[in-house]
């Protein structure tokens, strides 16, 4: 029964999957056409050879190297902090039980799920009083907390269960809590560790309203504000967008090619846990 | 069981007792040593101290922010001089405000294309591809075909909005071309230019970037399920689709609830995609409570009433995260 019925199924999960991609093929084939061509044949002939001067008069045009500088940076910063405040903070909740421990959770959770839009107003006007506005740091303070918000969460649960009696070891060869933490439970917990670095820089490197509102000097603004910005006041022509897609997506899919066991294993992981 | 322990061995090493001492860096030295700083850790602070610094940095960066925002929406300011209180007068408006009952009511068309539709579809998907590529073809396919509808959520969302705005364009768009070349050129349409049209094409888009995030999850809850009972139904005579509905759709609740649950609240925050592709246009057609909220604080400076917006906002997302964390912690514990 199977036999004959594995075929038809197979060719339509490959035909939801092409969909998927379709649009990623459509913009690099058209990424390499000149505007004169892409004019007279559309965008669905096959490009006549590869013209990339239109990516590289984009790259130039819009300073893209600065751009992809700032979201590396920032989105790295971001990474490195928040997985040291998480580490912090889930040792005091899962392994120290510390009092009044499900609140705590509780509040880390809700702090991650609360909308930005509710924040943006009084953190705009905050960075601007504490001379922060239009800053890189600004962003990544503020990322670094909320990205912590569910790295705590993640891994309080996952420090929960960590085996007492190895603690109890290192705690009667005289080590400290400090010790414990930095020689047992961090080395311990690397595979969780190395899931949420990756997840809080792809998380980071996406993020659009609050860069869009803090970032506002070309100099300071990361690839994703600075094609949105593009986008959203409709200045671009075909080739151009085109040429911004492409740049948009190719970090993207490189982070997911590097990335993706630990992607898909970790957010599956996020969300069931 | 780990309390017992915890006495124990703290006895053992009182007794154990012994002059250490305690300026000594590294742990493993001499056993004197070693006793000497287990004595120690009654003086050296208690595992809240761990805590202080991310308390700390999310009343600055969260907690301060919030309370602000939720100050201002009792306010009337434009964003400098001094707030002026007004009471309720900002919730007052919002009830009688069209454009905020429409931004709520593109909010549940997004529940839809952000929830319902990517979780049926991605049950649907995960459970094919479980079965039959799984089974038939190998783990590689699965790979292979499993990072494919993942790729858009990787994405970042600016960069998604271009790339679709770039293919709904109304001349020499994709789309159209493509309708144009096989001889519907009555379909085409200015898929986001048109008030009729636009909030489909943005819901589109976001089927499209959704689907991944509940494949992936019902990918990985289908690994938990036990296959004995698969095969039982299959040796009873019942077929894939009475299997799927029967057997795994049951199994999966925990995830689904979790699926639909995040998913609807990601659906109440969409702004990235709507201020590329449409800019809440055209004529407010696809306006959603964050990016009307958005217009309000930068554009019409109306902080009080943008604040009232996103309070709004956030007691429907924080009503649906209690539900969702109870839910979650109901599911752990009739698994464990």
């Amino acid at each position: 029964m199977t036999a004959v019925r594995k075929y038809p199924v197979l060719a339509a999960l490959v035909l939801g999957a092409a969909f998927m991609v379709l649009p990623f093929l459509v913009v690099l084939m058209n990424a390499m056409k000149s505007p004169e061509e892409y004019s007279s044949d559309g965008p669905l002939s096959m490009p006549d050879g590869v013209y990339l001067d239109g990516l590289a008069d984009f790259w130039e045009r819009v300073d893209f190297g600065q751009k992809l500088w700032n979201s590396v940076l920032i989105s790295g910063s971001v990474a490195v902090l928040a997985v040291v405040l998480s580490v912090l903070s889930a040792y005091a909740i899962g392994i120290g039980r510390i009092r009044g421990r499900p609140y705590v959770l509780a509040f880390f959770v809700l702090a991650n799920m609360l909308p930005q839009e509710a924040l943006v107003y009084p953190l705009y006007y905050l960075s601007k009083e504490a001379g922060l506005y239009d800053t890189r740091l600004s962003v990544v303070i503020v990322f670094t907390v909320v990205q912590s918000a569910f790295g705590t969460y993640l891994l309080a649960s996952v420090l929960g269960g960590f085996p007492r009696e190895v603690i109890e070891a290192a705690r009667i060869d005289g080590a400290s809590k400090w010790q414990v933490l930095w020689r047992v439970v961090v080395p311990v917990s690397r595979p969780t560790i190395g899931v949420l670095m990756v997840l809080f820089f792809i998380w980071t490197w996406n993020e659009f309203l609050l860069p869009l509102v803090m970032l506002v000097s070309d100099d300071n603004q990361t690839v994703s504000v600075a094609l949105g910005v593009l986008q959203g006041q409709r200045d671009m022509d075909a080739t151009m967008t085109n040429a911004a897609a492409l740049l948009g997506v190719l970090p993207a899919i490189a982070f997911f090619l590097i990335f993706q066991r630990t992607l898909t294993r970790g957010i599956a992981a996020g969300a069931v846990k | 069981m780990s309390a017992p322990i915890t006495a124990a061995s703290k006895g053992a090493a009182r007794a154990a007792g012994g002059s250490g001492t305690p300026s000594r860096r590294r742990w493993r030295r001499s056993r004197a040593d070693r006793t000497g700083r287990a004595r120690r850790t009654s003086t050296e602070g208690s595992y809240a101290l761990y805590l202080l610094p991310g308390a700390l940095a999310f009343l600055v960066v969260i907690v301060v922010p919030f309370a602000m925002n939720t100050g201002i929406s009792f306010t009337d300011w434009s964003g400098v001089g001094t707030p002026e209180f007004t009471g309720l007068d900002n919730y007052d408006r919002l009830l009688g405000d069209d454009d905020f009952r429409e931004s709520f009511r593109h909010s549940l068309a997004m529940v839809a294309a952000m929830a319902l539709l990517p979780t049926a579809l991605g049950l649907v998907l995960a459970s094919a591809l479980f079965d039959f590529v799984g089974r038939h073809a190998g783990s590689r396919w699965v790979a292979v075909l499993r990072a494919c509808f993942y790729l858009p959520q990787v994405l970042p969302i600016a960069v998604a909005g271009i790339v679709w705005s770039w293919i709904l364009a109304p001349e020499s768009g994709s789309l159209n071309e493509l309708l144009g070349a096989v001889g519907l050129d009555a379909l085409q349409q200015d898929w986001l230019g048109d008030p009729d049209w636009a909030l489909y094409s943005v819901m589109a888009v976001m089927v499209w970037v959704q689907i991944g995030f509940p494949l992936v999850i019902f990918m990985s809850g289908l690994q938990r399920l036990d296959p004995a009972l698969h095969e039982a139904a299959e040796l009873d005579g019942a077929g894939w689709w009475r299997r799927f509905w029967h057997v795994t759709l049951p199994q999966l609740r925990p995830e689904i609830a979790v699926v639909l649950l995040w998913c609807t609240i990601a659906a109440l925050k969409v702004f990235g995609m709507v201020y590329v592709l449409t800019g809440g246009g055209p004529g407010g057609a696809t306006n959603v409570p964050s990016y009307f909220a958005y217009q309000n604080f930068f554009e019409n400076f109306q902080a009080g009433y943008g604040a009232a917006i996103s309070t709004v906002l956030t007691v429907l997302i924080l009503v649906l995260a209690v539900v969702a964390l109870k839910l979650q912690t109901r599911a752990e514990d009739e698994n464990s």
